[in-house]
């Protein structure tokens, strides 16, 4: 189906097909709370803050077998061109749910029971995969708060633009007009299991597998990112 | 009390046999009925063994958005009543309603089933909106896939009404809503290490994790969503969509 005018032959911002955008991240960032990060990738920027473990009200929601963790995803209203009304939304509620079943995986909170670990994600900037950037964020959060955990969370979005398989779509891609596919996936690297997996639009199952692995290599390159993040803040302390 | 019924969930599995008598990838038995209501564009009941839902279509004039001048638009939303299950209660959608109803819009919307274009009343001022409503009448586990397959069900019948420039005569018809694509959605769960096709309640209950994907009549895969608390393989997501692959032409099959 693809011809040549509508191939994507080149990425519009000089990346190769392989390539994430230009990685920052940074722990402590709201001080106040337990444990927090910065994730930036490419013009996508998202922050976390973890509180708690603390106590679960209203009492009836506390589990005695041990904490729960509870997500909030949240996208600022100036985070994109055209404002987004504040409060919830249906598109961030599916997020969150999702979020929380990303980052469920790699966290331990048998000790604690009858308690909740809040979890804060707001996107300050949008340029696409911002789920992606708010789980790399959130996972970073967690681990700088002490929670017990696992493994950390690795997210990344593949997918196919224009014919081509590639990595860390930024919003020109999402939007490309000749055909986009977008997959966002997250990994708990250590034994490349996968805690997020969603798809918008067609892709054939071979193309399917082979994003996976793409997303996968690409998921060690970002938990490089992540543990320099946190061995960072001990360096000058 | 979850940790004694999965036990013996998984005692069964281990046996190579599911609580339901089915084999792993077996679908129940499934009813189509599109006798449901008459003041409906289209309307479709649909029953996964003792799982049912109801999608009905209304159309409306509206406003195209900004962005996209001379295109209808779709909007899905799901109503998981109390009459279906003890676990629903009234009040505003639950998370797990806005995740069935996003879900069942992204399989239609990224398969581009509906030709949004062919929507368009006049460019920037109307548009066709296409109402598309779940509801559910009995949950026995798996109303993803039934809802996704009500709601193509449903969206075959649809033919639109008259419009004259001011008011809509619902009495009168003028064409069906031409289709572009087939596209349903078929749910596998893990278990322990099994994976289980549309899974009733107790298995979606006492599942790991949950892949939906959504399979057009070319094989395509135009959706994807994973669900619950423990993680996949890449080996599973790899027999997930196989076993989704095969089964999607089965559901496929049952619509007229």
């Amino acid at each position: 189906m693809v011809t040549a005018t509508n191939a994507y032959n080149k990425r519009m911002d000089g990346r190769n097909f392989d390539e994430l955008r230009e990685i920052e991240a940074k722990v402590g960032v709201v001080k106040s709370a337990d444990g927090s990060a910065m994730f930036k990738i490419g013009d996508t920027i998202a922050i976390a803050a973890v509180r708690g473990p603390r106590d679960l009200y209203p009492r009836f929601m506390q589990n005695p077998k041990g904490g729960i963790l509870r997500c909030s995803y949240n996208m600022m209203s100036f985070s994109v061109d055209e404002r987004i009304r504040p409060g919830p939304s249906r598109r961030s509620r599916e997020i969150t749910l999702v979020t929380e079943n990303a980052l469920m995986p790699a966290v331990d909170l048998s000790e604690f029971p009858n308690s909740v670990v809040d979890v804060f994600i707001e996107i300050v900037q949008a340029d696409a995969g911002t789920r992606c950037a708010g789980i790399c964020a959130a996972s970073l959060a967690l681990a700088d708060a002490g929670i017990p955990m696992r493994d950390l969370v690795c997210a990344v979005s593949v997918g196919k633009v224009g014919g081509k398989i590639l990595v860390d779509l930024n919003k020109y891609e999402e939007d490309y007009e000749d055909g986009s596919s977008d997959m966002p996936v997250a990994f708990l690297p250590r034994r490349n299991e996968i805690s997020l997996l969603q798809l918008d639009g067609g892709m054939k199952k071979e193309e399917i597998l082979n994003a996976l692995e793409l997303a996968k290599k690409s998921c060690v390159e970002i938990l490089e990112v992540q543990r320099n993040a946190l061995m960072g803040k001990y360096k000058n302390g | 009390m979850d940790n004694i019924s999965r036990e013996y969930l998984i005692k069964f599995l281990d046996k190579g046999k599911r609580i339901n008598g089915r084999k792993f990838d077996e679908l129940r038995e499934i009813e189509v009925d599109y006798n449901v209501s008459k003041h409906a564009e289209g309307a479709a009941r649909i029953k996964f063994g003792d799982t049912e839902v109801i999608v009905g279509v209304k159309l409306e004039v509206g406003e195209p958005f900004p962005d996209k001048p001379d295109e209808g638009t779709i909007i899905v939303g799901a109503e998981m009543l109390p009459l279906s299950s003890a676990e629903f209660e009234p009040g505003p959608p639950s998370v797990d309603s806005i995740e069935l109803a996003r879900v069942v819009d992204r399989a239609i919307r990224e398969s581009k089933a509906i030709d949004f274009k062919k929507l368009c009343i006049t460019k920037g001022e109307k548009v066709w909106m296409v109402l598309i409503d779940i509801y559910t009448i009995n949950d026995d586990g798996n109303l993803q896939d039934a809802s996704a397959l009500a709601t193509l069900a449903a969206l075959k019948q649809v033919k639109i009404p008259r419009y004259d420039g001011k008011k809509v005569d619902y009495s009168e018809k003028t064409g069906k809503l031409p289709l572009l694509s087939m596209p349903v959605e078929c749910s596998v769960v893990k278990i322990k290490d099994k994976l289980l096709s549309d899974p009733c309640f107790e298995e979606e209950k006492m599942m790991d994790a949950r892949l939906t994907v959504g399979v057009t009549e070319n094989n395509e895969i135009c959706a994807m969503q994973k669900g619950g608390k423990k993680v996949l393989t890449i080996e599973d997501v790899n027999e997930m969509i196989e076993i989704s692959l095969k089964n999607s032409e089965k559901l496929r099959k049952l619509l007229k």
